[in-house]
């Protein structure tokens, strides 16, 4: 069967493992995916520079929300700095997607870190935000 | 249309062959390739057509006084008259070669639609365009004033025109869909330009879903303008058509400026060359005209009434077998009454996204997204679907495999 269905995805997508938003969170960040329409927000909670909360939201393919769900339950308990410095070879090993996979698959793969990324240094100034 | 006016599989076996892209296989299994109505498959005879051109006869069109630019004007003005018969126009003058659809609608919003639109005239356009038979017409309204209305379509996904008549008022431009590329609908353009004429207003098709998969007679439908690519009809890409009435054509003012849509040029001043080459500036796109008239030769000879019956018999079992899949929904008409084989749907639960992945790993090719109808998708507040479309190539086997494919979805996320 397709490799990129595997168990790990699909559990993700069937039972997402953060979904929902945060009361009164101190970042709070969405991105969309033009082509296909795809959605995600992504809340954190960060006390004394660790990220001591995170949920997501938004609508897409199981890729693209398996992500989400995984990276949020990732970089929970995660010092700030870190999760910026947070790869998006990091999250494809995370997620076991193939770097060189359909490359419109890897942009829904890697969506959620887009969002991730625009919430932690502010809209468009994450600096591999080109490739993100 | 009987099943006797229709390809045989016997037929059908021979034409598969016509078309080199269809025989591999893609993950292992025998490609089926259901998204025509994106781009269709090209034949031997057009893609030798192309090659043949640029290795015997390759020189400018309607410049050279040599021989291989008299062969290559030769060629390329009788694919211009055999597009011209295709579609049943006047005179092949009516033909102007663009890159595309887009191209063709985008030409009439500028040079017409500049020169006669005024503030508060009106465009009337259906909720059920392609992007490329809407942006264009909302960047004239920004430039023009002129307000645009749309046509709703009903619970069938079916053009709802009770109140045509009203929406009329102060058109000056109905511009709208013979085929929807998401829904299949065909529309009863005949009688919607009837009535347009009745209040004075032009009409313009957009026929890139129609041209290539049925009978389409300019003089029979009485429109103004019809635009249609060639790559959705067995032609290369980069070669399109506008069709429009030549003394409209001959009132319109150029649309780009250059080389060959002109008369005689000053260094302040021009006159411009008679229609079409007045909307032909530059170097045309020579080989893929050529090979458009190819490909419509082909078209003709398997008979355009006998595609439309074949894809017609397809998708009736279709629809017919998508039935029996779990949580699927098809959108637009639930019968082969007036409707293309475009066929788009969604599977409860599962993104069109994933529903095309898994089907690729099949090697079924089908589109997943707006298919550039966001608007549509709106209407039905949903981001995307899944569109599998037919064309004169396809088998009802490829139809089973979709529907075994889609079953395997289920299972895969249920
Ligand atoms: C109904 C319709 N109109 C217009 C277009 C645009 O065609 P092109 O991209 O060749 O200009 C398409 C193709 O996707 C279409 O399906």
């Amino acid at each position: 069967m397709d490799d990129l269905y595997r168990e790990l995805i699909l559990e993700h997508y069937k039972h997402p493992r953060r979904r929902g938003r945060l009361e009164h969170p101190d970042i709070s960040a969405e991105e969309h995916n033009p082509l296909c329409g795809d959605r995600v927000r992504i809340d954190l909670r960060i006390e004394n520079g660790i990220i001591t909360d995170a949920r997501f939201d938004g609508r897409g393919c199981a890729i693209s929300q398996a992500s989400a769900s995984m990276l949020t339950d990732e970089i929970v308990g995660m010092p700030v700095e870190q999760a910026k410095q947070f790869s998006k070879e990091q999250l494809l090993d995370l997620i076991g997607i193939p770097l060189s996979h359909n490359p419109v698959r890897i942009k829904c793969a890697l969506l959620p870190l887009k969002t991730l990324k625009a919430g932690l240094y502010g809209v468009g100034h994450a600096p591999d935000d080109d490739e993100v | 249309m009987t099943a006797s006016a229709s390809l045989s599989l016997f037929d059908i076996v021979a034409l598969r062959r016509e078309f080199p892209i269809l025989n591999q296989s893609v993950n292992g299994k025998t490609l089926a390739f259901l998204d025509s109505a994106a781009s269709s498959q090209k034949p031997r005879r057009v893609i030798d057509c192309l090659e043949d051109y640029y290795r015997r006869y390759n020189a400018n069109v309607h410049r050279g006084i040599y021989r291989l630019s008299e062969e290559a004007t030769f060629a390329f003005e009788r694919a211009r008259g055999k597009v011209a018969r295709f579609i049943n126009a006047r005179s092949q003058r009516e033909i102007v070669f663009v890159r595309n659809t887009t191209e063709a609608i985008n030409l009439v919003a500028r040079s017409w639609g500049d020169a006669n639109l005024r503030e508060g005239d009106r465009i009337l356009l259906s909720i059920m365009e392609h992007h490329s038979n809407l942006v264009p017409w909302q960047m004239l309204a920004q430039r023009t004033g002129a307000k645009l209305e749309f046509l709703p379509i009903d619970g069938e996904g079916r053009l709802a025109l009770d109140n045509l008549d009203a929406q009329l008022e102060g058109v000056r431009l109905v511009a709208i869909t013979q085929q929807s590329n998401v829904l299949g609908t065909i529309n009863p353009v005949a009688e919607i330009a009837r009535r347009a004429h009745a209040v004075g207003a032009l009409v313009l098709v957009d026929g890139a879903q129609s041209v290539p998969h049925m009978p389409v007679d300019v003089q029979a439908l009485d429109i103004d303008f019809l635009a249609f690519s060639g790559h959705k009809m067995c032609g290369p890409t980069g070669i399109g058509v506008l069709w429009g009435r030549r003394a409209i054509l001959d009132q319109m003012p150029p649309f780009l400026g250059g080389g060959s849509m002109i008369k005689v040029v000053g260094l302040h001043e021009s006159t411009y060359a008679d229609v079409p080459a007045r909307f032909e500036a530059g170097t045309p796109a020579i080989a893929e005209a050529i090979a458009l008239g190819e490909a419509v030769d082909f078209l003709q000879e398997v008979g355009m009434d006998r595609i439309y019956a074949h894809e017609r018999e397809l998708l009736g079992y279709a629809l017919e077998r998508l039935r029996d899949v779990d949580g699927l929904r098809v959108y637009g008409p639930t019968t082969t009454e007036m409707r293309g084989g475009a066929v788009s749907f969604t599977l409860d639960g599962v993104h069109p996204h994933d529903v095309a992945a898994v089907l690729d790993s099949e090697g079924i090719a089908v589109r997943a997204g707006h298919h550039c109808a966001q608007p549509l998708h709106a209407h039905y507040n949903i981001p995307a679907t899944t569109r599998a479309s037919f064309y004169l190539y396809n088998i009802p086997e490829e139809v089973d495999r979709l529907v075994a494919a889609l079953h395997k979805v289920r299972t895969l996320f249920g």
